[in-house]
């Protein structure tokens, strides 16, 4: 139950306020938590008027999430809220359950991040779409399900009269994200909370949605509240932007204002940290691959590596004939999206699964006739970074324990000398060296990274492999990584494989780039070129959907995107 | 070698199983950990102390059936036996008991379970099934045939707790298996043990290292809740007649078995005691797995609502601030 200890019924009911949505007053959300009481939301007052998107953005702590949640009367036992959200002039944080549940549903409905738990894998859509309705007033059954079918079509699912008796499973998860909406639209709800709503989902069904959301505003005059951290996304759909920090607004004007000319100094700041596909390119102006004339690394040759499937069901083939090279010094980088295989090949190459067919030859040595025994004392000479910091690290050894652990794998060294590398390491990756003291979970996501990045270098390797290292972590942290990463490298001169689903961010980086779909490699080049002119129609459709932080040439890009498809 | 970097951490007495969850408490929930803490250290204190405490031996016989008395506070038994002595002899039997089928069955379980969650494949389906055909039996039948087993079903002070302790052993054997090597499973995936892999650790470095800290949070939990299971078998057995003999260890099962006749002569004294005693030592023990059960989870676990008091964050946990506004 949320306690509501504000003014709110002090609060006089301006008269401008008639015609807004959403009008939140002075927000103020407090949690308990075992290190004391956190104030989350600290004195936000925002406005949604009918037909408009309002993008809340910020990184993670800004405390966009808990205000979206406070619209639709979501907070979680241990918080408390005062000041006031009214919705159509009624207070969510003061009106009784029954009124909150009128509220809910038929003028505010929440589009939540991931929308394969959304949905309630044992009820087909249409019964979920339907237990909305009946929670609002009695509808026979062949009405709800006309009026399932009517939202179903409304959002793009094609043959709804059929699919309507799917079950969650049977469709993909831009669908899945389709139908949260459409439970959103049957109630024809004013006003959509949509908390990241793409932010699980590929930058190809990204763009799908987002054009949703935006037919939902231009068609049907829907109000919608978009929390996201992606930039590009808010240059795509945004209205109005209120930025977010540290449960304040620091700022908030029109996208176009915002984009054109930030204000506030942490404005600025978030958006010159978001890369921006086609600036700042590793690879621009090369016209022949580089370091070709050192030695081979990694070779793939029709390599084929296959998942077996489950009694009767035939092996699922994650990668299907991919050839490519990485020669030492180079910085290969593969992008995809999810179950194209990248990360598969990623830990073939580290030895962490096995390859079926084809040849992959890491520093010499076969992987197709692989034995832990006989790769271990190779293993020196590679280095992963993972993609979560936070879970690659045991928690229970100190960061200093965690980097030394491959030094006491692979070589004899005196405590003293183990300890001076390690300090050495830490700061080589700008990190202080009374962190090796600290436990993991003392430290940031980017300081985490920090320290992997350490450990993954402890023993000077040749090679590399980083699979999605900065995508569990904010944008302005991202770009520090980003650009550590990029430092070390040339001081370092490994080779890496940097594997990420972000065309920017592998922009940045790499020299040479793969395009992995469905397990094939479509399209590789020097990365400038495959991102300026790609020939595959994959590759094509791929860049085409990356929303870019402008919202005047993201529109521009929006018109090139729908051309393609129609093509 | 490892210890290279000494962390800094809370005092290691802030970091121990129940004090460390009595910290983190409030309300009914320190309530609860608070009664079961005091019971059990009632238990262990008794235990401890029982040359001193009880007014005769375990052993000794007076008249039979006495009613309670200032020389008998609690009466006599139908064997002549002072009940107040061996209800606190009684405590002592139940300790050995407890740490020898916990002490052998962690152990065993913890290895097995490790062993069998990492390497996985037939040897892990193999300890899988002997395990669960083991569970499928009743504790107690399982506990009377290892009794039988080891002792004949009668025996001294230490043939009697060991035999009581490893027929409670093979019963629990399994539970232990079962959690670590849950797991250890679910560790197995955790991208630490992969880059441990990735760094070229040993499996025995990366069980030893990476996995079995992680895999024995839980142990605490699991140690209480058995301690009172392994009482109620030990009563059982003696119950049963398949315990220690009552010249050799006081029991409060057997006890209660010589008491069963008693109730229809209106002798109230011979069973409530031990009764008594049974009921209080595994509430306790229970009470103290149950909450440290619920403190371990961030959801179950109660905290003072938000915004009672005026001062701010205080990461530190300021304990005697936290007291002031619990309820």
């Amino acid at each position: 139950m949320l306690v509501n200890v504000g003014k709110a019924q002090e609060l006089p009911r301006l008269p401008a306020d008639e015609k807004a949505v959403l009008s939140i007053e002075h927000l103020k959300v407090t949690f308990a938590t075992d290190g004391g009481d956190v104030l989350a939301v600290d004195d936000v007052s925002l406005k949604v008027v009918p037909g408009e998107v309002l993008a809340i953005v910020g990184e993670s702590g800004s405390g966009k999430t808990v205000t979206a949640r406070t619209i639709l009367g979501l907070l979680a036992e241990t918080a408390i809220s005062s000041g006031a959200v009214l919705i159509s002039g009624r207070n969510v944080l003061s009106i009784t359950p029954a009124q909150l549940r009128q509220i809910r549903g038929l003028e505010v409905a929440m589009v939540f991040q991931e929308p394969s738990t959304a949905l309630n894998p044992v009820f087909t859509v249409g019964w979920q779409i339907a237990e909305g309705l009946r929670a609002h007033g009695k509808v026979s059954k062949k009405e709800a399900r006309l009026r399932a079918i009517e939202a179903l079509g409304k959002v793009g699912i094609p043959d709804p009269e059929t699919r309507v008796d799917y079950y969650p499973h049977q469709f993909s998860g831009g669908q899945k994200q389709r139908v949260v909406i459409a439970a959103a639209l049957a109630l024809n709800a004013g006003l959509i909370v949509a908390d990241e709503p793409t932010t699980a989902l590929d930058v190809t069904v990204q763009a799908e949605i987002l054009e949703l959301l935006r037919d939902l505003r231009d068609i049907y005059g829907t109000s919608i509240v978009l929390i996201t951290h992606n930039m590009g996304v808010v240059a795509d759909l945004a209205d109005r932007v209120a930025v977010m920090y540290g449960g304040k607004v620091v700022e908030e004007a029109d996208a176009a204002t915002i984009f054109a000319s930030p204000q506030q100094d942490y404005t600025k700041k978030l958006l010159a940290a978001v890369p921006h596909l086609g600036r700042n390119s590793a690879s621009a102006g090369a016209t022949e691959r580089a370091h070709q004339d050192r030695g081979v690394l990694v070779e793939a040759k029709h390599l084929l590596i296959e998942y077996p499937g489950r009694l009767g069901t035939p092996a699922f083939r994650a990668v299907d004939d991919v050839s490519f090279s990485i020669s030492a010094g180079e910085v290969f980088g593969l992008v995809g999206e999810s179950g194209s295989g990248k990360t598969t090949i990623g830990r073939a190459i580290a030895g962490l699964s096995r390859t079926t067919g084809g040849s992959l030859s890491v520093l010499g040595y076969e992987m197709l006739s692989f034995h832990e025994r006989t790769f271990r004392p190779l293993r020196k000479d590679i280095g992963f970074v993972f993609q979560d910091p936070a879970a690659s690290f045991n928690p229970h050894l100190s960061i200093g324990e965690c980097v030394a652990e491959p030094i006491l794998i692979h070589e004899q060294c005196s405590r003293s000398e183990t300890q001076k590398r390690v300090t050495d390491l830490l700061e080589a990756v700008q990190l202080p060296r009374a962190y090796a003291e600290r436990y993991p979970h003392e430290l940031s996501g980017g300081e985490r990274q920090r320290a992997s990045l350490a450990r993954a270098l402890a023993l000077n390797p040749k090679l590399l492999i980083a699979d999605e290292p900065t995508s569990a972590l904010d944008v302005s942290v991202q770009a520090k990584v980003l650009e550590l990463f990029k430092e070390i490298q040339a001081e370092f001169g490994f080779a890496a494989l940097f594997i990420s689903h972000d065309l920017a961010v592998v922009d940045i980086l790499a020299d040479w780039v793969g395009v992995l779909y469905q397990g094939r490699l479509v399209e590789q080049g020097i990365g400038s070129q495959v991102m300026g002119s790609p020939q595959d129609a994959y590759t094509r459709r791929l860049i085409a959907s990356l929303p870019v932080p402008d919202p005047g040439e993201q529109a521009k890009r929006r018109e090139a995107h729908r051309a393609l498809l129609h093509s | 070698m490892a210890e290279t970097f000494t962390a800094r951490r809370d005092p290691l007495l802030h970091r121990l199983p129940v004090i460390s969850h009595f910290r983190k408490s409030m309300g009914l929930q320190r309530g609860m950990l608070v009664t079961g803490i005091v019971l059990t250290a009632a238990f262990l204190l008794t235990a401890a102390l029982a040359p001193l405490l009880s007014p005769y031996g375990f052993a000794e016989r007076f008249d039979t059936q006495q009613p309670p008395s200032s020389a008998h506070w609690w009466g006599t038994t139908s064997g002549g036996y002072d009940v107040l002595s061996r209800v606190i002899w009684g405590t002592q039997t139940a300790v050995m008991v407890i740490v020898v089928a916990v002490v052998l069955s962690i152990f065993l379980g913890v290895a097995v379970g490790l062993i069998s969650g990492y390497f996985g494949g037939r040897l892990d389906q193999i300890l899988v099934v002997v395990a669960d055909a083991v569970y499928a039996f009743p504790t107690l039948l399982l506990a009377i045939v290892m009794s039988i087993a080891i002792s004949h079903g009668q025996s001294s002070l230490l043939g009697g707790i060991l035999s009581a302790g490893i027929s409670i052993t093979v019963v629990f054997i399994p539970q232990y298996f079962r959690v670590i090597r849950a797991e250890t499973i679910r560790l197995k995936a955790e991208p630490f043990v992969e880059s441990a892999q990735v760094l070229g650790a040993s499996a025995f470095r990366i069980m030893r290292r990476h996995i079995f800290k992680n895999a024995t949070r839980t142990l605490p939990l699991i140690f209480t809740l058995n301690a009172s299971e392994a009482i109620l078998t030990l009563a059982g057995l003696g119950f049963l007649g398949f315990g220690i003999e009552p010249t050799s260890a006081a029991e409060w099962g057997y006890d209660l078995n010589k008491a069963l006749s008693d109730t229809t002569a209106g002798i109230w004294w011979t069973g409530v005691f031990p009764g008594m005693a049974i009921v209080l030592t595994v509430l306790g023990m229970t009470l103290v797995g149950e909450s440290m059960n619920d403190l371990n989870d961030p959801r179950l676990r109660g905290r003072r609502r938000a915004g009672r008091t005026s001062q701010p964050a205080n990461p530190a946990g300021d304990e005697s601030a936290r007291d002031k506004v619990t309820p």
